[in-house]
């Protein structure tokens, strides 16, 4: 830790007020983007690996559980944004978990109204969506200290980042593992299925294979700027 | 990172007084109160297509395990016995319930009950329909099951397997192979032995208890 400076920091006029370690200003465009690219939950900071790991066996079940993440972090973020100047900082962790618990709890009553073969299907990985890392992180690392908007828009990045790669997985998963995708027969009759892909072993080699061709395309990136330099 | 991330000193932004704590506890009251709200609304409002989704699941298997009924009535277990009339103050989900089913002349085909106990892995619930008569199996369907993909489920998607039961008569053995003159004998799958035998075991046990259940009934309409 660095020394303290003796002289208070003038506080800018107007609601910009500095939260320590808020994030720094950017684009609406840049929010959205790095929660698909650059800041990906599933495949660059590892989290939300239980539902990833346990739902992504069918194609249905990766964008279901996909979608009410990103249903749960939009509804999230905003609550928390709008109230982060009421939410005392002894009982913050406590309050963003009851917002995160009851937009999980609304996630799962909706889908099991509306499409309840695939919430029978997800079983009980949607209700523990609660304990999904990403959603409180994304609560107390961004939602907490920024504006709505920008809360919003960085709740659907990362919710669509997180969709985008259980649909990566969950694809590849059913289209080896089952033939088909959306129980749509692709691969035709002859195609014996890997039965071994559906399984959670399978979960974990897709995950792997996936990480290693993004290692392999960030290499090959970093070595091109190299070369042009 | 840039230096902008760290340019302002946290410890002098820290509010130098701690919250008290009255305001700790309206704040989660309050929060507390409107999650409350929200989601007893949202039951509210999703309630309905609940109930229906999982009476058509009912339906559509009774359908399947009776071969069609013209019909069927609903009977209750209640203090150990049956009874058309539903209790009124229980959730009617959590009753023992049977389905007794009718050709489009008004005789009866036979009955229908779900059944559940551990498979190879967690809980396989079945719909069993038989005739209490006899013990004659109408036919099988599973609703629920963990069992293995590939393996297990068989018991689910095997159309040979399911299909055998047709007019076997419970008690039930499973044996490998061929299934031999018995009328009793079923054959277990290959691979999926301790799932298929949990299938012919919640069969047997079901319909040994609601055996007895249903001639008591039918005594206690023809005196």
């Amino acid at each position: 830790m660095t020394a303290v400076p003796s002289v208070q920091p003038v506080q800018p006029a107007g609601a910009s007020a500095f939260v320590p370690g808020s994030p720094p200003p950017a684009t609406l465009a840049a929010d959205i983007w790095r929660g698909i690219a650059r800041e990906n939950p599933v495949l660059v900071q590892f989290l939300g690996m239980c539902p990833t790991m346990a739902v992504t066996n069918t194609l249905a079940n990766g964008i279901a559980m996909g979608v009410a993440t990103l249903f749960v972090l939009v509804g999230s973020g905003l609550i928390v944004s709008l109230f982060r100047k009421y939410i005392a900082h002894e009982v913050r962790i406590t309050s963003y978990i009851l917002i995160i618990a009851t937009f999980v709890t609304l996630a799962d009553m909706i889908l099991a109204a509306t499409f309840p073969a695939i919430s029978k299907a997800l079983g009980p990985f949607m209700p523990l969506n609660v304990a999904n890392g990403l959603l409180l992180g994304r609560a107390e690392a961004f939602a907490a200290k920024v504006g709505p908007v920008r809360a919003v828009a960085d709740g659907f990045g990362m919710g669509m980042g997180f969709t985008l790669s259980l649909v990566l997985l969950s694809a590849t998963r059913e289209l080896l593992g089952g033939g088909s995708l959306l129980n749509q027969d692709i691969l035709g009759p002859r195609f014996e299925p890997w039965v071994f892909m559906v399984m959670p072993p399978g979960g974990f080699l897709t995950l792997g294979i996936a990480l290693l061709g993004l290692a392999f395309i960030i290499e090959r990136r970093r070595r091109r700027t190299q070369e042009a330099a | 990172m840039t230096a902008t991330h760290h340019h302002g000193p946290p410890a002098a932004i820290q509010p130098s007084k701690s919250t008290p704590a009255w305001r700790l506890l309206l704040t989660l009251a309050l929060a507390g109160a409107m999650s409350g709200w929200l989601v007893v609304t949202v039951y509210k409002v999703t309630l309905p297509a609940v109930r229906k989704y999982a009476a058509e699941q009912v339906n559509a298997a009774v359908r399947e395990v009776l071969k069609a009924p013209a019909r069927w009535d609903t009977l209750y277990l209640v203090n150990d016995a049956l009874t058309r009339t539903a209790p009124d103050k229980a959730d009617l989900a959590d009753i023992p319930k049977t389905y007794v089913g009718f050709d489009a002349s008004g005789n009866r085909l036979g009955v229908a009950i779900t059944a559940a106990e551990p498979g190879f892995q967690e809980l396989v619930t079945l719909m069993i329909g038989f005739d209490p008569k006899s013990g004659t199996l109408i036919g099988f369907k599973v609703l629920e099951h963990k069992e293995t993909p590939g393996l297990g489920d068989k018991i689910e998607r095997d159309t040979a397997f399911g299909g055998q039961f047709t007019g076997r008569v419970a008690p039930l053995r499973g044996v490998k192979g061929r299934a031999g003159k018995p009328p009793s004998e079923v054959q277990t799958i290959t691979g999926a032995t301790i799932s298929s035998r949990a299938v012919i075991r919640i069969i047997n046990h079901a319909v040994a208890r609601w055996r007895p259940l249903l001639e008591a009934w039918d005594r206690g309409r023809t005196q």
